[in-house]
């Protein structure tokens, strides 16, 4: 059976894929979370009042995922109970030795965010309740119950600068993650310095793609009006993103076959025999190219609101797919190329074992659960549920 | 001086900031250096006095595969499973040439050449055929030992490139960077594994396993800071080629007869 996997030749260490789909879902859940924060810091920094409605919501979304972002990396290891020793000793030279901190660090500042924006219902909560209501209220305040005006105000100034310093970090924990790949020169797929900046536009994108979802998905569950104002701006910052993503995966692919150096008769076979459907197929056309026509037709189409619905659904559904695919076709296309550069291998997922689908799916799962329980903590839903002024 | 509460939690973040990073920061470089800076504990052998060195010469190997059964029994790698610290590539360069005059490589491995290799291509077909020992080159810039999250790959004093089985992991992030897939994930201690030049037996005067067990003498292993040795000797006066020079990682195994199709 190994043989039909293995094609041309490939270093005999390399007849098993190292990297496995947790690895693929690594970067696509810390890109979903890095997605969401810019999303809500359009409101935040950006004063962009039409996003106002899911600004908190898209904060409640990034923590939820950002909390299950190292389990996939931590499942994956073969000495799992080592893996704070990434805290205590990092060798710095290498580029995953960050990952602790800037994980920590930008853990750090969105729970900050999110205990600045939400302090006054979290104080008002626990005046108005008792029990142990009033204690976990009164605990997550702190026990400071100041709001009045002047408080309020500093708050808000605060969170901003927070938010200042979160947009960096947010860019800098996803193109971090694009340069774990995009350092390896051993490897002609990943070694790119473009890498980290594809990363960070793939990420917005379905961090975007994934809060639209998200509050399309709440306006319904709980009947209430969808903001169309507020939907067809996200979709409209989709859109440019999605631009700027598309420029550069193409920017990419283009240089290296324009380059054509050493090792484009293997990338030219990667693309052909291993991912060309998920590449050209799923991360190309009904990732980006679907969604682009779509959501340009959203905004030149005038009313219509409805149908305009369906199509930023669609069109953010498919975002959600294709940036999946993008992370698959690296993670796994990468080591479906021998570093003999004169043979490729397949990757076969296996559904029960510790690297496998099921683990994937249970840690895919659990930041919608985990989303579920903050929202009933710290509703976000009176922004998106009063009248818009 | 008055402190208000406002200045107490401030000063009280900035100490407790500061404390938790340069704890971290200090035990990181300390740590480090228990794997490398401490010598083997061996009667008399100082790693200063040496610095380690491998040759093949690939117009000598006759691809026995002896090197690579030896190199599994000392160092007790599985042989049933797909890994390897050292293995042989046979390389057979077809007469056919088509309409772009390309010619036809046929590269393989099988079992790493433990076995030997079988005549599946007829001899009258095959122009050109050679075999190429392949070995982890314990690289003077090697990538491995800069991508470990922990510093449990490391480079000795003597220049060899060895992993903390204590300290590893298992992230594979050092597989994933050597560009000669000599690294591989040792599923027993779930930890990388790669060749160590038989660091156990290379420490007593001894020659790495693949070295003594090669009939032919295409794998040759010395001491580059000893003048009189065979591989010092070598490099000093025949033309050798390095595996992969474009990528900087500056490795110390060093070919004699290299082709070019081999990467």
């Amino acid at each position: 059976m190994l043989e039909n996997l293995i094609w041309g030749y490939v270093y005999p260490n390399e007849s098993e894929i190292q990297w496995s789909i947790l690895i693929v879902l690594y970067p696509y859940i810390t890109g979903l979370v890095a997605g969401a924060f810019i999303a809500s810091s359009l409101y935040h920094v950006f004063g962009k009042k039409e996003i106002k409605p899911v600004a908190r919501f898209a904060l409640l979304t990034a923590l939820s995922f950002l909390l299950v972002a190292m389990l996939p990396l931590l499942v994956h290891l073969g000495r799992p109970e080592r893996g704070i020793e990434i805290m205590f000793t990092p060798h710095l030279t290498s580029a995953m030795s960050g990952f602790g901190y800037i994980f920590s660090f930008y853990l750090t500042i969105v729970v900050l965010e999110i205990w600045l924006s939400f302090r006054e219902d979290i104080v008002n909560k626990a005046l108005s309740s008792h029990g142990w209501k009033e204690l976990l209220y009164s605990s997550l305040a702190l026990f400071s119950f100041d709001i009045s005006e002047k408080a309020l105000h500093d708050d808000e100034k605060f969170a901003r600068k927070l938010a200042i310093i979160g947009i960096p970090s947010a860019a800098f924990l996803h193109g971090y993650v694009g340069f774990i790949f995009g350092g390896i020169k051993a490897n002609p797929w990943w070694s790119t310095p473009l890498m980290p900046i594809i990363f960070l536009m793939s990420a917005i994108v379905s961090g975007i793609a994934l809060l639209i979802l998200l509050y399309i998905a709440a306006m319904k569950i709980r009947k209430h009006v969808i903001d169309h104002k507020c939907l067809q701006s996200l979709a409209h910052y989709l859109w440019i993103f999605l631009i700027l993503d598309v420029t550069l995966e193409l920017l990419e692919i283009v240089s290296m076959k324009y380059a054509s150096r050493e090792d484009i008769d293997i990338i030219n076979r990667l693309l052909s025999d291993k991912i060309g459907f998920t590449f050209y197929g799923v991360q190309l056309t009904l990732g980006i190219f679907i969604p682009f026509v779509l959501l340009l037709m959203v905004s030149l189409m005038k009313n219509r609101e409805t149908l305009k619905l369906y199509m930023i659904s669609i069109s953010s559904i498919f975002v959600v797919i294709g940036v999946f695919a993008m992370r698959w076709n690296v993670v796994i296309g990468g080591q479906e190329i021998s570093k003999s550069l004169s043979g490729t291998l397949t990757y076969v997922p296996v559904f029960f074992s510790q690297e496998g689908v099921l683990p994937a799916l249970i840690i895919f799962i659990l930041p919608f659960i985990i989303l579920l329980v903050v929202t009933s903590i710290l509703p976000p839903w009176k922004d998106m549920e009063e009248e818009p002024s | 001086m008055d402190i208000t509460r406002r200045d107490f939690t401030k000063i009280g973040c900035k100490i407790i900031i500061s404390a938790a990073s340069g704890t971290a920061i200090v035990q990181s470089m300390f740590t480090k250096g228990i794997a490398a800076e401490n010598p083997p504990e061996n009667g008399g052998y100082d790693w200063e006095k040496h610095f380690w060195g491998y040759v093949v010469d690939t117009r000598k190997c006759i691809g026995c595969g002896r090197c690579a059964n030896a190199c599994k029994m000392e160092n007790k790698v599985p042989f049933d499973e797909e890994v390897y610290r050292t293995w042989i590539e046979r390389y057979r360069v077809k007469k056919t040439i088509n309409e772009t005059f390309e010619e036809e490589v046929v590269i393989d491995s099988p079992d790493g050449g433990i076995e030997g290799f079988v005549d599946d291509i007829p001899a009258e077909e095959v122009k050109k055929a050679f075999y190429v020992p392949k070995i982890c080159n314990h690289c003077d810039n090697a990538p491995c030992v800069q991508v470990c999250p922990v510093g449990a790959t490391y480079e000795t004093k003597d220049g060899v490139v060895l992993v903390d089985y204590e300290y590893c992991i298992g992230c594979r992030y050092c597989i994933q960077g050597c560009p000669y897939g000599a690294r591989y994930f040792n599923t027993e201690k779930g930890t990388a594994d790669k060749c160590t030049w038989c660091y156990h037996r290379i420490t007593k005067g001894l020659l790495p396993a693949c070295v003594q067990a090669c009939p032919t003498g295409a794998r040759k292993f010395g001491d580059l800071k000893d003048n009189k040795s065979e591989v010092k000797k070598i490099m000093d006066e025949e033309r050798i080629t390095l595996l992969k020079p474009d990528l900087g990682t500056k490795p110390k195994v060093f070919y004699i007869g290299l082709d070019r199709e081999v990467k």
